[in-house]
């Protein structure tokens, strides 16, 4: 936990303090970082959020069709994409994919020398390594939040139109009746959080591993379990702040 | 031994205990400017540790280490940093980063710490890669060329910022006899030529009496023995001659007891049946 602390603090050093001192980090490895944890997550993320929006459709025309409101299955895909499934899922998806891969690199690297290497040429490996990706998943978590909202929002579309009696507008227009920008904020307020703590964890267990091969594959491990616990917490959490205290 | 020039090193009374094991044992040293001091001793005899209280990554349990006649034991990793920019360091396996190109990792140091262009940044890496010996290698990814080529490269990577002071983990071991002979007239090059200071741990014998002004000798967590080459080769100390001659029968134990392995290790030992049946040959 005090490595973590450190971590965190040394990280807002880097980014809000040392840029004013003429240490300002570089851009081009951000980039690359969001690539790496971002875009290439996308296909993943595209693929679960329609089978979620597909299922959450399916699920609300079952229960609804009994009560002869189908007319709200829009509303029910939108506001459950938008402030739930959306932000935990995808959170849930780049943890296993990003997350994992993150600690796994940084885990290796300790092990090979190449963080203590970094340490002697006076570069500093939080600086060097951990910003950048910090960055890229502070910027990409929400943006594939957004992306797989929407993937999903067409998922519960393809059900509406293609199997109930619903036309495109008419499933357009409802679910953005049903929605206001607070839901869609509350995600996005959500991913950001879910982002920070997601790759803070990683790092924090990679560049902390000891113990050759065997230490790194339990630290991915960790790192894994400990931030998908971190962040089911959180979401209730920030769930009971938004939506429920009011 | 150059006892006029400048300390570079002042090492004094420096201990380091892991449990209740001191793997360094009050050692004391200086290495003056333009010397080149080879560290040896068997493996697990605190070679390795001591180099790394000299370049800053361990913190010792007692003593001090100076660098450039400042204290880093007791410096802020800012501060470190700063004395960190005068020398290289060519670790055992080569350390180069993995997700770089071989002419990246070179450039990664003058990336980082200085404003020259990618222009001269190119030019530097290639007269660097060729003092190594490897012309053309650029573009290769660490994977892609063998151990001696990378330990080459962490070399190069090394001299990159034209270092005062060169610490070297095993430098020779792996290479060829000719390569390591081309790494050994480049540390002779640079200490005579431009005066850098070099601190050699090696097992490599041959490659160890032809580089070193001076040699010290580690045991038992403390200095065997040292001097100038010709001293350690005439040295009386049959451990001494055991160790340059590469004698299995002699006063150096061959194994470790496990008590001993535990503290190297600094693991946790599993009991095994073998342990009872020690294997130290000691003469007295």
């Amino acid at each position: 936990m005090k490595n973590y602390i450190q971590l965190n603090l040394s990280l807002l050093y880097w980014i809000l303090i040392a840029p004013f001192t003429g240490q300002f980090f570089k851009i081009a490895p951000i980039f690359r970082q969001m690539v790496f944890i971002g875009v290439r997550a996308a296909p993943m993320v595209a693929l679960t959020a329609f089978s979620v929006g597909v299922t959450l459709a399916m699920q609300a025309a079952h229960s609804l069709e009994s009560l002869g409101a189908e007319m709200y299955i829009p509303d029910l895909v939108m506001l459950t994409l938008l402030r739930e499934m959306g932000p935990v899922l995808i959170a849930v998806i780049v943890i296993g994919r990003s997350g994992s891969a993150v600690a796994a690199e940084l885990g290796t690297m300790k092990v090979s020398e190449e963080i203590e290497a970094l340490e002697v040429m006076a570069i500093n490996p939080v600086q060097y390594l951990v910003v950048p990706r910090f960055l890229a998943m502070l910027v990409m978590l929400p943006a594939l939040t957004i992306f797989g909202n929407y993937i999903g929002i067409m998922g519960g579309w393809a059900v509406c139109r293609f199997t109930l009696d619903f036309n495109t507008a008419g499933y357009v227009l409802r679910a953005l009746e049903s929605a206001d920008t607070w839901d869609l904020y509350s995600g996005m307020i959500k991913s950001v959080v879910f982002a920070w703590i997601v790759i803070t964890i990683a790092c924090n267990a990679g560049l902390n591993v000891e113990g050759g091969a065997e230490g790194v594959g339990q630290a991915t491990t960790a790192s894994v379990v400990q931030a998908l616990l971190a962040m089911l917490v959180m979401n209730a959490i920030l769930t009971g702040i938004f939506f429920f205290s009011a | 031994m150059n006892a006029n020039g400048e300390t570079i090193i002042e090492v004094t009374d420096l201990v380091r205990k892991f449990g209740d094991r001191a793997v360094i044992d009050d050692i004391s040293f200086n290495v003056h400017r333009g010397e080149t001091l080879v560290i040896m001793g068997g493996s697990g005899c605190g070679k390795s540790t001591l180099l790394r209280h000299m370049i800053g990554s361990m913190k010792p349990t007692s003593g001090s280490v100076k660098l450039f006649d400042e204290e880093i034991t007791t410096m802020k990793e800012r501060e470190l940093e700063r004395v960190r920019l005068r020398f290289g360091m060519l670790f055992q396996s080569g350390a180069l980063l993995a997700s770089l190109t071989v002419g990246e990792n070179v450039s990664l140091p003058l990336l980082q710490h200085t404003n020259k262009s990618v222009d001269e940044i190119e030019e530097i890496v290639k007269q660097k890669l060729q003092m190594v010996g490897l012309t053309g290698f650029e573009d290769l990814k660490p994977d892609e060329i063998s151990g001696g080529m990378k330990k080459r490269v962490g070399l190069a990577r090394a001299l990159a910022l034209d270092p005062e002071l060169l610490f070297s983990d095993e430098p020779t071991s792996g290479l060829d006899p000719i390569m390591t002979a081309v790494v050994d007239e480049l540390t002779l090059k640079l200490t005579h030529g431009s005066h850098m200071t070099a601190v050699v741990v090696s097992h490599d014998m041959t490659s160890a009496f032809r580089i070193a002004t001076r040699m010290i000798m580690l045991g038992h967590g403390g200095i065997v023995a040292q001097g100038t080459p010709d001293e350690i080769r005439n040295s009386p100390n049959p451990e001494v001659q055991q160790f340059i001659h590469g004698q299995a029968d002699g006063p150096i134990p061959l194994n470790l007891s496990q008590e001993e392995h535990k503290d190297h290790q600094h693991v946790r030992p599993r009991p095994f049946l073998g342990a009872r049946f020690r294997f130290h040959h000691k003469h007295s």
